[in-house]
């Protein structure tokens, strides 16, 4: 398992050493610098800002510079909660430069504050998602082809053509602006979660709990079950005990592209509901033209996304260690 | 629809002369997909929607641009089917006009994917050993990170390009009524150049199976060149998967343009997709929630009726987990 492990972060470290070269040259490829606005800027003025941001340089030197200041350089992950939020200077000695936009502000203190709201809102996205989807699920498959599969099968059709931005604004309507139990956006209280998460969730429930089903049936199916069945085990104990462990494996594999799916959803739902995270930062950094900003969250994304693919990857061979091998 | 029609577009040719007419791949499909009611209503659905949004504008003499605005914003009403927005247009007439731009950035975005997608799993799998590893690798990377980030991205890349073709554009004094053309390029462009991946994939494993039978040796061995085996023995094998993928790509490039729309970087005004007539009607639906829930409708019931039909057309064709 640790080499297996080992293995895997190697991997990682050309992905991302391409994905780091291919967004830096795309973004500085763009025509139009960060300074391009609407108001004349003086050559003078602009002469000083490139120098400020090492934009004077030539290409290659930016690149190799940038590249070691992203580059960790120590690993302290203890020091990553010392400050207000998460600081990567001090942990990682990861270093994301200045945003063109923010001047007063390192992209590392605006990662520091937005990152952890984020990942907040992701976490209880999850849970909603794994907490409705799983039980949905096997649900489903234990009362296969009564109303209970129906309504859940259709449940899960209504999540998938139903998207976030369509979802949210419809649960504002009807819980914020009929009902009033909740306020439409921000994001001060704890009820303040609620419809954001449950708006991000709830896709995913869906698409949960049709691979569940789809997973609990092909195991339910299988000569042991049989066995343990004629072993007079109960439908509970066979579901938790004996079909968990295999009917699990498809919604393992699908947790990567769900996470993947649940980072670009925040991308909406923090728009919609004005949520100060990362997601809604990417965005408007992107409006903005913010290159370094664009960069560090694009690679903060990249690093949040292997790393958390690595895990389910790890799960999944524990779950089923045939993968082992292949 | 005679099952001679469908066999024609998927390419299966009736055997010449008076022969017993067996029952072929193409005739088993129509006659399970006739059978699947969701498929059927699905794509039923589509078609007419889409005649709907071709047609009806000129029909009922509707424009998405006519203001009214002492009539202001209104609820459905006899004249108005689904209300009126801030500036008295006619909101029935801008969901059938968005509809045209998202149904077209679907179909053109995905025969984009579609073609870039076949030609590069196929050559990848036909090729094997290290260019298919190195071809392969390229798209787990790609893969790792997701779409939407990419699409960004290269939204703001291809904003000036795009902004300066969309002025050369209208330069053209018969073109000076495409305004917002290079945005759609862009998106076309944008879209069509991240969702050929998992194309790729299916595409490359149909090829490693297929490439192992016989009549692909028999071809290598009459001196073939490698693209006229990959493009006329392999590609028209692989047309069931590559179909049911399509309809799949579609409804799911519909939803990546109308969220990017959604944020402000995809359709601009005066153009709109059903993802800007949602964004308009999500920010004024506390005093017109018709504006909202009259394009958010459309649309769900639009992506649930194409993977309807995406679901129906892989179980007729009986395609085994089409998305891995």
């Amino acid at each position: 398992m640790v080499r297996f492990i080992a293995r895997r972060l190697l991997e990682t470290i050309p992905v991302l050493l391409i994905i780091v070269t291919a967004a830096f040259f795309m973004i500085r490829l763009v025509p139009g610098g960060p300074f391009t606005t609407e108001r004349a800027v003086s050559p003078e003025v602009l002469k000083n800002l490139n120098a400020y941001y090492g934009l004077d340089r030539p290409l290659p030197e930016q690149y190799a510079r940038y590249l070691w200041n992203v580059c960790p350089k120590k690993f302290a992950p203890w020091r990553l909660f010392e400050g207000d939020g998460f600081d990567l200077k001090a942990s990682f000695g990861v270093d994301l430069g200045y945003s063109t936009k923010y001047t007063n502000r390192t992209i590392n203190e605006i990662v520091a504050a937005k990152l952890p709201v984020s990942l907040e809102l992701g976490g209880w996205a999850l849970l909603i998602a794994l907490g409705v989807g799983l039980p949905l699920g096997m649900l489903a498959a234990a009362r296969r082809n009564t109303w209970v599969d129906y309504t859940a099968s259709s449940f899960s059709m209504l999540g998938i053509c139903l998207p976030a931005f369509v979802m949210g604004p419809l649960l504002v309507l009807v819980f914020a602006i009929y009902l009033g139990w909740f306020a439409s956006s921000g994001w001060y209280f704890p009820s303040d979660r609620v419809l954001p998460a449950v708006t991000l969730g709830l896709v995913y429930v869906a698409y949960i709990a049709r691979l569940t089903r789809g997973g609990f049936l092909e195991v339910l199916s299988q000569d042991y079950i049989r066995t343990a069945r004629a072993k007079g085990a109960g439908e509970l104990r066979i579901m938790f005990r004996h079909a968990l462990r295999g009917g699990l494996l498809p919604v393992i594999s699908y947790l990567g592209p769900a996470i993947a799916g649940i980072i670009s959803g925040s991308f909406v739902i923090e728009t919609i509901f004005q949520i100060p995270g990362l997601g809604r930062e990417f965005v408007t950094s992107a409006f903005n033209r913010d290159q370094p900003l664009v960069l560090g969250t694009v690679l903060l994304y990249a690093v949040l996304i292997i790393g958390l693919n690595l895990v389910v990857d790890v799960m999944q061979v524990w779950l089923n260690p045939r993968l082992k091998f292949e | 629809m005679k099952p001679g029609v469908f066999n024609r577009l998927f390419g299966f040719r009736r055997p010449p002369g008076n022969v017993e007419i067996g029952s072929s791949l193409g005739t088993d499909a129509w006659r399970r997909l006739r059978a699947n009611r969701a498929a059927m209503a699905g794509g039923i659905f589509v078609l007419l929607l889409t005649a709907a949004c071709l047609l009806l504008p000129s029909l009922l003499n509707l424009s998405y641009s006519d203001q009214d605005l002492a009539l202001g914003s209104t609820a459905p009403s006899a004249t108005h089917w689904l209300g009126t927005d801030m500036h008295g247009r006619d909101q029935f007439a801008r969901i059938l006009y968005g509809g045209r731009i998202s149904l077209m950035i679907g179909l053109v975005a995905s025969i984009v994917s579609l073609v870039i997608g076949v030609s590069y799993g196929a050559i990848a799998g036909y090729a094997g050993g290290r260019l298919d590893r190195v071809m392969m690798r390229i798209v787990d990377i790609i893969y790792s990170l997701p779409f939407i980030i990419f699409v960004i991205l290269m939204m703001v890349f291809l904003k000036e390009p795009m902004d300066r073709l969309d002025a050369w554009l209208r330069g053209f004094s018969w073109l000076s009524n495409l305004q917002g053309a290079g945005r759609i390029l862009g998106l076309f462009a944008a879209i069509g150049a991240v969702e050929w991946l998992t194309m790729a994939r299916i595409v490359r494993g149909q090829v490693l199976s297929i490439k192992k039978m016989e009549y692909i040796e028999a071809a290598r061995c009459l001196g073939f060149s490698p693209l006229r085996i990959i493009f006329k023995h392999i590609v028209p094998n692989l047309l069931g998967p590559v179909i049911v993928f399509t309809t799949l790509t579609i409804p799911a490039v519909i939803l990546l343009e109308s969220f990017l729309s959604f944020l402000g970087l995809g359709v601009d005004a005066p153009l709109s997709s059903w993802g800007t007539l949602i964004k308009d009607g999500a920010e004024k639906m506390e005093d017109a929630p018709w504006l909202l829930i009259g394009p958010g409708s459309i649309f769900a019931l639009t992506l649930l009726s194409l993977n309807l039909l995406g679901d129906g057309l892989r179980d007729a064709l009986d395609i085994r987990s089409g998305k891995d």
